[in-house]
């Protein structure tokens, strides 16, 4: 059976969403076995191990966080040779795609990144130019590593029980030696809101808005979704570049996307026209996003977004 | 201070893009520079022109490895304020993946560090083609370099590179000693556009061809051969339609929310 290892960095108190993804892909893989990285509590080890997880691979050194992506694809390259692993998950992130970017060189593994589905014999989906085509890639290496897109399967439960067997692994010293240091860390305030890459839901506004995302925001609360926004609106300053989704900010695909005042431009529509649902309100007729839109209104976002929040609230009562 | 900026000539994402032939390749007709690029060579010039500039010696080298069209990026670099171009043109650099592109791009940063040692390797933060980021941190860990990747803010002083690096959930400072691989974001700076000036003095600017051969690599390490990936089907997603396109009366958010209500999506 094809053994697979799942990279999860820093799980935290509780696995996260898309490390259950990335798990149920690996376990409709082979056998699966996960690297960690960063404190570990009883809680998500028994989490990994109900979820399939046979074995936990954990760098000999604690402070891997200190570095930028070298000495983690280090630990991970030492915990594939422990393993055995012939396909290595990771997250999308920018960390994840740079970490299997470096780990592929040192196993000369093929890398795919943005994949959305992987088949048994490993070949991986994922769309490309902008979302314009969906092409198959296979790694023609003995070991395969591929970033996987949140909200690419639903999370399943697995039928693992047993504790997993912890195995520590050293990361080799030179890891270090050459890497860029984290010499300082600021946390970002949390918005409460569900994150963008990850949302089901997705409201969005851009130069429309003309500096008040408050409309924008209360629909994205009443229906439980995360706030995006165009570059023009974050270019403008009227909302942080974390929010910005298209070409040059996030890549979505959310159930449903609801693009307010925002005209729909290649930036624009390269980072998220494979939404599922696309909503559109824009004053402008002539948008190009009403090209792409399922249902467009043309009408001000100010008088639609609050008749639809409205709405909702009285719906849900 | 000498710098290499990695500058790509990709087909201009505002036009129809396809790909083509049985390797599934980028079809390049109708490709520019790619507007990420842009991002790295301003960084580049204005971290030079902050030491005296080219008169005071420093070198910003545009790199670019592509077919003959690639001499083009290259051109408008020089335009915008690149010292020098070299471009690494082999039929054999055809198809290559990110590993083997990789791969012929550090042994020509290798043969440029030669006669006088690199300070850094700047690029974008992916190209506007490939998308996949996946060049820069490779390039970093066949040359042994530390990458100071996706940097919204840049600083170079005493020997080391500072920058600002944001993720999802914090706001990082990343230091590393010189040389170093850097990429930067689209928040870093207002990339400049070339002026009559720059225009005229480019053409003064030598541009040299390097091939496989002259920087050490054997045809087989690199293009289809030498990828470790391989792209087996693609398929053009067809084009998504226009649905219901109403105009608002009054009553359009109540609209919305019944078009939500039918799609199961409240």
């Amino acid at each position: 059976m094809a053994k697979v290892l799942v990279f999860i960095d820093n799980p935290g108190q509780a696995l996260k969403k898309s490390s259950l993804e990335l798990l149920t892909i690996a376990r409709s893989l082979g056998e699966t076995a996960v690297a960690v990285n960063g404190p570990l509590n009883d809680d998500a080890a028994a989490a990994l191990g109900a979820n399939g997880a046979t074995a936990i691979f954990r760098p000999s050194s604690d402070d891997l966080d200190a570095y930028l992506v070298g000495p983690k694809a280090a630990f991970l390259a030492a915990a594939v040779a422990s393993s055995g692993a012939t396909t290595v998950l990771l997250e999308n992130s920018f960390d994840g795609k740079e970490i299997a970017a470096r780990l592929g060189i040192k196993l000369r593994a093929g890398v795919i990144t943005d994949v959305v589905a992987v088949d048994p014999d490993g070949t991986a989906h994922k769309s490309v130019l902008a979302g314009s085509y969906t092409t198959t890639a296979k790694a023609t290496t003995a070991v395969a590593v591929l970033t996987v897109k949140p909200n690419s399967v639903t999370p399943e439960t697995a039928a693992g029980t047993a504790s997993p067997e912890v195995i520590t692994v050293d990361v080799p010293e030179s890891a270090s030696a050459v890497a860029a240091r984290i010499t300082g860390r600021k946390d970002k305030p949390a918005s409460g809101r569900p994150d963008l890459s990850e949302a089901r839901i997705i409201v969005a506004g851009g130069r429309g808005v003309d500096g008040d995302f408050g409309p924008v925001e209360e629909l994205a609360d009443a229906l439980g979704a995360a706030v995006g926004a165009s570059r023009a609106a974050t270019d403008a300053g009227w909302i942080g570049h974390d929010a910005q989704v298209g070409q040059t900010g996030k890549t979505v695909s959310p159930q449903l996307y609801i693009s307010a005042g925002i005209s729909g431009a290649i930036q624009q529509k390269a980072g998220m026209q494979t939404a599922k649902v696309i909503v559109a309100v824009n004053k402008d007729a002539e948008s190009p996003v009403f090209e792409i839109a399922d249902f467009g209104i043309i009408g001000d976002l100010f008088e639609v977004l609050p008749q639809a929040t409205q709405e909702i609230k009285k719906r849900k009562g | 201070m000498k710098i290499i900026v990695l500058v790509k000539h990709v087909p201009d994402a505002q036009l129809d893009r396809h790909l083509s032939g049985e390797d599934y390749t980028t079809d390049r007709a109708d490709s520019i520079l790619s507007e990420l690029d842009e991002y790295a060579l301003e960084a580049a010039l204005q971290l030079t022109e902050a030491r005296g500039g080219a008169k005071a010696g420093n070198q910003v080298i545009a790199l670019s490895m592509g077919p003959a069209g690639a001499v083009n990026a290259i051109k408008k670099s020089l335009q915008i304020g690149a010292t020098e171009g070299v471009h690494l043109r082999d039929d054999a650099l055809a198809g290559s993946d990110a590993a083997a592109t990789s791969l012929a791009l550090a042994a020509a940063v290798r043969y440029l560090s030669a006669d006088s040692p690199v300070d850094l390797v700047l690029t974008g933060m992916a190209s506007t083609d490939g998308e996949t980021s996946l060049v820069p941190a490779q390039l970093a860990e066949r040359l042994d370099l530390p990458q100071v990747t996706f940097a919204s803010e840049l600083e170079v002083d005493g020997g080391r590179v500072i920058a600002r690096r944001d993720s999802d959930t914090h706001y990082d400072t990343v230091e590393a000693p010189l040389p170093a691989v850097v990429s930067v974001t689209d928040q870093i700076n207002e990339p400049r556009f070339p002026n009559f000036k720059g225009i005229i003095a480019a053409k003064r600017k030598t541009i040299t061809t390097l091939t496989l051969a002259e920087i050490g690599v054997d045809p087989s390490q690199v293009g289809k051969a030498g990828s470790w990936t391989a792209v087996q089907t693609a398929a053009e997603r067809p084009p998504r339609t226009a649905g219901t396109i109403i105009t608002d009366e009054g009553d359009a958010g109540i609209k919305l929310v019944e078009f939500l209500a039918d799609q199961k999506l409240l």
